[in-house]
């Protein structure tokens, strides 16, 4: 790790004043991302603003029936939080479906949304990487790359999006509120999370020194039942190969209203409005499933080892979709 | 082939934080109820720290980036990993490692189950393993064996006493004291 | 009279792991140490055309940069030989930083040192190295067509090529053949301690090394043969080692780098490896390939076996792990050809890896096993002993101890075998398919070639301080050796302190190939047996002594205390005759000859695997629900820590099975996914619970104990085993592993 400096604030807005006025400086909250990626250069900030001591970790109920979770809150704690698991349990599962209990008692939400992707040649500062290095090059595009993206790349990019709680935020069409020197502004979590296109190393849309404060989680439909199916080589403690966030309502056999996103599979978490389209309206069905999931993965590109994550894909959306239809499958 | 960070060009904003370091500064680190007076860099790591500094080599260094589980202290309570802890960022705060754990000679009675039930081998993630079954069975993590199983992922075990190390969750849960 | 022997004594070194006072090599406290950080080549096949250190030196902290252009040239270059041959050991034909030349992405190319790990690892990035590159070559598809068959392998101690019979013939006669080829990814150990070596030198030029090794002899010969510094100048201490697994059963460059870095900058110098090095430092299960041809009668009576494996290996080397040895001898047929055959490439020598060989031989064999007693509708237990052989067909010669009958029936027994409905996808729970499977399990057992010793001392008041230079790695050896001493000696096991872990102590070879338990408790008895007949000497000679004059072989000791066989109330204790006699000390050493290569026996260790495992195939999920492993390892010194090494071993077998796997990236050759986040070794959720048991068999050939061990054998089979319940779940043959998700995906649902 190369030297550092180290600051500790206490409130959001020196916090923000001072990351803003120091392009060299870093926030640093749970650290997970941060002192890891700090240690193999991946990240090179000289200075890290601690902001532990910030007023960000509450988690409130909404009238809405929602949830407003404080930056700074960790996985853990929200996943554990009784309003979350009575009003949010898709949070609340994707959450402990995540990392490893230590971690998730580091890791804060903010954080978890920022988190940097697993890619091997991301992390690895010796390799062509358009997302560390612009211009570099991607060396993940024919090397080893069973756990890359089907969706959402570019000639630029096929790293994948690490985070579950992204998968389930992305699915109750969350907002990221943040603060910045222009002041606070809400963030639809869809647009929070950007593709990589031509541009892989930006990953969202803050500016240096703006800061995630909260997150405001909206109650999944009415009347809807939710999952968050993770599918992995290992039982526990290793990223999604595949993920499925659902909500569904069914009613008379037909689904009234899903909410479908994907994580493992796509370079962002990925809503699958394609699918949502196709199934609205129609009955609950597990063929109607798998061709609502074959629609989605319509466009996945494979590359080299990651091919079976577009059939994997689209039977964990079939597994979900029946896992919480009133009747399973049919 | 780093990134690039191009050095500071300043902007009229509040930049009002007390900044240190980059070279040794004063760090008093409160651990096992003890503290400690350091004169270490902001970069090193709450495990370097323990283990190089104050000689607490019981916390262990297995992969250094939070996927094995072997460094796992707990920071106020809660089970943290060291490795991917500044220790800077641990002033005012409680940090209690496995040479913290017994009672003057007598041994937390996690610490005599896993000696019971041979929850250990070549001893290197035991540590970390009873930081965190400690903390499990406090955070109502122990249930049953599938609820064990998944809180206790997070602490890799080579020699693979996975097993044994439930059992001696078990005990411990159980108020049993071994064979 | 063994009262201690067998028993389940918990493990003497238990209070200082779980209490975190036990030290490992990178952890003792060493005033003014400095901090030395490795550089590994980020290319496989290079020139090293230009190194600038002149950032590096300048940086904060830092003592020295050494490369090939100043560290010191090797003195020698010491052969490989496996450790268990008792001499140096080191783990490839190489020494790095001696030329320009990379063989391998990875191999050293700098040292850093500093007065801290964090401006070590810093300066480490500031060192600036040129490199002309050559496109790599590191898969075994790519030197196959190359390849040739060595005359030996696993350092010269076994043959390239073995024959018996007639293949040809017994193939052709053959009425059932199962002919299939095998892959298996290349593996990595990953104990959870980094390889670690700390070395200080004293003012006279003695050189003291703390390192992590599975015999602390190996590392003091290997590295006074590299530093060209006579053994008896060089101690190694090796108290605790985090697990080794074969990553430190040879000696590997960073404990001779270490004691060069130190000697360069005149400060004691620590030098740890990180998780990433620890893929390309200390070798790894080599990616092979194996082609296996089973030739039976219609009940199964196999006639004809031909394996023939492909291994890759490095530029210096012609290493294969030995795969091949347990196949050609656990069944009883008289045709058997077996060859190997190598590819160099740009990687490093592969090593031991648990089980090394046996671990993907038997999982070729007992999974051509199952499709023949499918083939021929025998069921899959039967048709194992319908081949067992009561002799080594190799030789004619018996076993010197078998069980494996005992240990598939007894297995069968506690798996709940019979009965079993042999026909595969027939059994569901909701989304699983349920499959149950089996598989022999088999270890050659091996013997070190030199004396094997070790120190017995009783002091006045009865206590007893045996020693042995082992290195306590999980195996609980100490424990073990206790028990060892107090049977042999005729004393409670609370009178003995046994105390092993450095090179001052009389010499044991390096606890390899599972033969560390019969060596050392080989010396260990002979050093308190030699001790008993002095001490009973002294009573029988002492006119003083009640059992003064008596015959000494009549005379039998418990809990300290000689008496005679057959009038116990006539004699005394040890402590007694001591005291009164002001003798304040007597000793012995055990020295164990092992027997030579022809003892006129088969020597090998069997077992027995089940398992059952639930497949989602759908979503091409694998989890084993249970595993049962019951195994003959001769005589099992401690229960409960060999049966612990038993369960590990086996869930090992389940990582080997299922998630492990080390992918190379062909075009950098180097290692893709060299973490714990990347190569997935099992996690508690991953482990089902074990079931261990052990059978007892009559072995008085290997060693004076009978011990054959039981660091491998554990392992052996659980891949064919749990291989064998997928097929049996869900109809799908893997013959690759570890089988992966997509293949079930793909293959199975």
């Amino acid at each position: 790790m190369r030297p550092i400096s180290y600051s500790r604030v206490a409130d959001v807005g020196t916090a923000v004043g001072t990351v803003t006025a120091d392009p060299a400086s870093a926030f640093l909250a749970g650290g997970t991302t941060q002192v890891d990626l700090l240690r193999i250069y991946v990240e090179q900030p000289r200075r890290l603003v601690d902001i532990n001591d910030l007023p960000l970790r509450d988690i409130e109920e909404l009238p809405n029936r929602g949830l407003r979770i404080g930056a700074l809150a960790r996985m853990n704690e929200v996943a554990e939080h009784p309003s979350v698991i009575d009003r949010s349990p898709l949070v609340s599962q994707a959450l402990l479906l995540g990392a490893s209990p230590q971690l998730r008692n580091m890791a804060s939400i903010g954080g978890n949304l920022l988190q940097r992707t697993r890619c091997t040649y991301f992390r690895d500062v010796s390799t062509a990487c358009n997302k560390r290095t612009p211009g570099t090059g991607c060396a993940a595009m024919d090397g080893v790359n069973r756990g890359h993206a089907v969706l959402g790349t570019s000639d630029q990019c096929i790293a994948t999006h690490p985070s579950d709680l992204a998968v389930a935020l992305v699915a109750l069409d969350a907002d990221v509120i943040a603060e910045g020197q222009r002041g606070r502004r809400s963030i639809p979590v869809h647009e929070f999370f950007l593709p990589p296109e031509d541009t892989p190393d930006i990953e969202h849309p803050l500016d240096h020194g703006e800061l995630i404060v909260d997150v405001e989680v909206p109650p999944a439909p009415d009347g809807s039942t939710s999952l968050y199916l993770k599918v992995r080589d290992r039982e526990s403690y290793e990223f999604a190969l595949a993920s499925v966030a659902v909500a569904l309502r069914v009613e008379g056999g037909m689904v009234v209203e899903v909410r479908l996103a994907l994580g493992g599979v796509a370079t962002v978490p990925w809503r699958a409005r394609r699918a949502e389209r196709m199934l609205t309206g129609q009955p609950a069905t597990t063929e109607n499933f798998a061709a609502a999931a074959r629609e989605e993965l319509a466009p996945a590109v494979a590359r080299g080892m990651n091919g079976f994550k577009i059939e994997l894909a689209c039977r964990t959306i079939v597994r979900a979709l029946e896992t919480v239809a009133p009747d399973g499958a049919r | 082939m780093r990134s690039n960070t191009q050095a500071s060009a300043r902007v009229e904003t509040p930049d009002t934080a007390v900044v240190r370091g980059p070279g040794d500064v004063e760090v008093w680190l409160s651990v096992n109820g003890a503290a400690h007076r350091l004169a270490i860099e902001p970069r090193v790591s709450l495990l370097d720290a323990l283990r190089d500094r104050l000689e607490l080599t019981g916390t262990k260094k297995g992969c250094n980036q939070g996927a094995c589980g072997a460094c796992t202290v707990w920071v106020d309570g809660e089970r943290v990993l060291s490795c991917l802890t500044l220790a800077i960022a641990c002033e005012r705060r409680e940090v209690r490692t496995i040479e913290g754990l017994a009672d003057g000679q007598t041994l937390h009675p996690m610490q005599a189950a896993f000696i019971a039930r041979d929850a250990f081998q070549c001893g290197y993630c035991t540590p970390g393993q009873i930081m965190s079954a400690v903390a499990l069975l406090k955070e109502g993590h122990a249930k049953d064996d599938s609820d064990i199983r998944e809180w206790m992922s997070g602490n890799l075990c080579r020699c693979a006493a996975y097993p044994h190390i439930r059992s001696a969750i078990r005990d411990v849960r159980d108020g049993k004291t071994g064979d | 009279m063994s009262p201690a022997i067998g028993g389940t004594l918990a493990r003497l070194d238990g209070r200082a792991k779980v209490s975190g006072s036990a030290r490992y090599s990178g952890e003792v406290p060493i005033p003014h140490l400095a901090h030395a950080v490795l550089i590994g080549a980020p290319v496989a096949n290079a020139r090293i055309t230009a190194v600038d250190a002149t950032e590096a030196e300048q940086s904060a902290g830092v003592l020295a940069v050494l490369t090939h252009l100043n560290l010191p040239k090797v003195a020698m270059q010491p052969s490989l030989l496996p450790s268990l041959a008792g001499l140096a050991a080191p783990g490839h034909t190489f020494f790095p930083m001696q030329d320009d030349t990379v063989h391998y992405a990875g191999q050293h190319v700098a040292v850093v040192v500093a007065d801290t790990l964090e401006r070590a690892e810093h300066a480490a990035t500031l060192v600036r190295i040129d490199y002309d590159t050559t496109p790599p070559v590191t898969l075994l598809e790519e030197i196959k067509d190359q390849a040739y068959e060595p005359q030996k392998i696993f350092g010269g101690l076994l043959p390239g090529r073995q024959v018996r019979g007639d293949i040809e013939a017994g193939l052709r006669d053959a009425e059932v053949r199962v002919e299939a080829m095998y892959e298996f990814a290349a593996n990595h150990h990953n104990p959870i301690e980094p390889s670690t070596t700390t070395a200080a030198w004293d003012e006279v030029g003695r050189l003291t090394l703390y390192d992590g090794i599975q015999g602390p002899t190996s590392t003091q010969l290997t590295a006074a043969a590299f530093l060209g510094v006579p053994p008896a100048q060089i101690r190694v201490v090796s108290n605790y080692v985090g697990g080794s697994f074969g990553s430190k059963a040879m000696v590997w460059p960073h404990a001779t780098l270490a004691a060069m870095a130190a000697r360069h900058v005149g400060r004691p110098v620590r030098l740890a490896l990180n998780r990433e090095q620890m893929f390309t430092s200390c070798g790894h299960r080599e990616q092979q390939r194996q082609h296996l041809t089973l030739g039976a009668r219609a009940d199964g009576k196999l006639v004809a076996v031909r394996h023939h494996k492909l291994s890759l290996t490095s530029h210096f080397d012609d290493w294969a792990e030995p795969s091949l040895q347990s196949p050609a001898i656990i069944y009883d047929y008289p045709n058997y050809e077996g060859i190997y055959r190598l590819g160099r490439g740009n990687i490093n020598t592969p090593t031991f890896t648990r089980a090394p060989g046996e671990a993907t031989g038997m999982f070729a064999m007992e999974s051509a096993m199952d499709e023949l007693a499918e083939r021929i509708g025998v069921d899959p237990v039967e048709l194992r002993l319908r081949n067992c052989s009561d002799t080594d067909p190799a030789t004619g010669d018996p076993w010197s101890s078998s069980g494996l009958r005992e240990c598939l029936e007894r297995g069968a027994e506690l798996f709940g075998w019979a009965g079993r409905d042999p026909r595969p996808r027939q059994r569901r729970e909701g989304n699983w398919l349920i499959g149950t499977g089996m598989a022999t399990a088999a270890y050659p057992h091996a013997q070190p070639v030199n004396p094997q010793r070790a120190r017995a001392r009783i002091y006045s008041d009865g206590s007893v301080i045996v020693e042995a230079g082992v290195s306590e790695f999980g195996t609980g050896i100490s424990t073990a050796m206790t028990l060892v001493a107090a049977d042999g000696l005729g004393v409670t096991v609370d009178q003995v302190r046994f105390a092993g872990g450095n090179t001052d102590m009389p010499n044991i070879t390096a606890a390899v190939g599972s033969a560390g338990a019969g060596a050392a408790s080989a010396a260990v008895h002979l050093s308190v047996t030699a001790l008993r007949e002095q001490l009973i000497g002294m009573a029988v000679a002492d006119e003083q002594s009640p059992l003064h004059g008596a015959d000494p072989a009549a005379v039998v000791v418990e809990g300290g205390r000689m008496a005679l066989r057959d009038r116990p109330d006539a004699g005394e204790t040890y402590s007694a005759m001591l005291q009164r006699k002001l003798v304040p000390d007597v000793e012995a050493i055990g020295n164990w000859i092992p027997p030579a290569q022809d003892v006129g026996h088969g020597m090998h260790t069997f077992g027995a695997q089940f398992a059952e495992v639930g497949v989602d195939a759908e979503l091409g999920l694998i989890r084993v629900r249970r595993m049962v492993g019951v195994f003959a390892p001769g005589r099992v010194l401690n229960r409960r820590t060999a049966h612990s090494q038993l369960m590990g071993g086996m869930l090992w077998g389940l990582g080997q099975t299922l998630l492990e796997a080390t992918r190379m990236d062909a075009r950098s050759g180097r290692w893709a996914n060299a973490s714990l986040a990347d190569y997935l070794v099992p996690v508690n959720a991953d482990s089902p619970d074990v079931v261990v048991d052990t059978v007892e068999v009559h072995e008085n050939v290997v060693n004076p104990l009978g011990v054959k061990g039981v660091g491998e054998i554990g392992v052996v089979g659980v891949a064919a085993a749990i291989g064998n319940a997928v097929y049996h779940a869900t109809g799908y043959r893997a013959r690759s592993l570890p089988i992966a998700l997509d293949d079930i995906l793909s293959q199975a649902s």
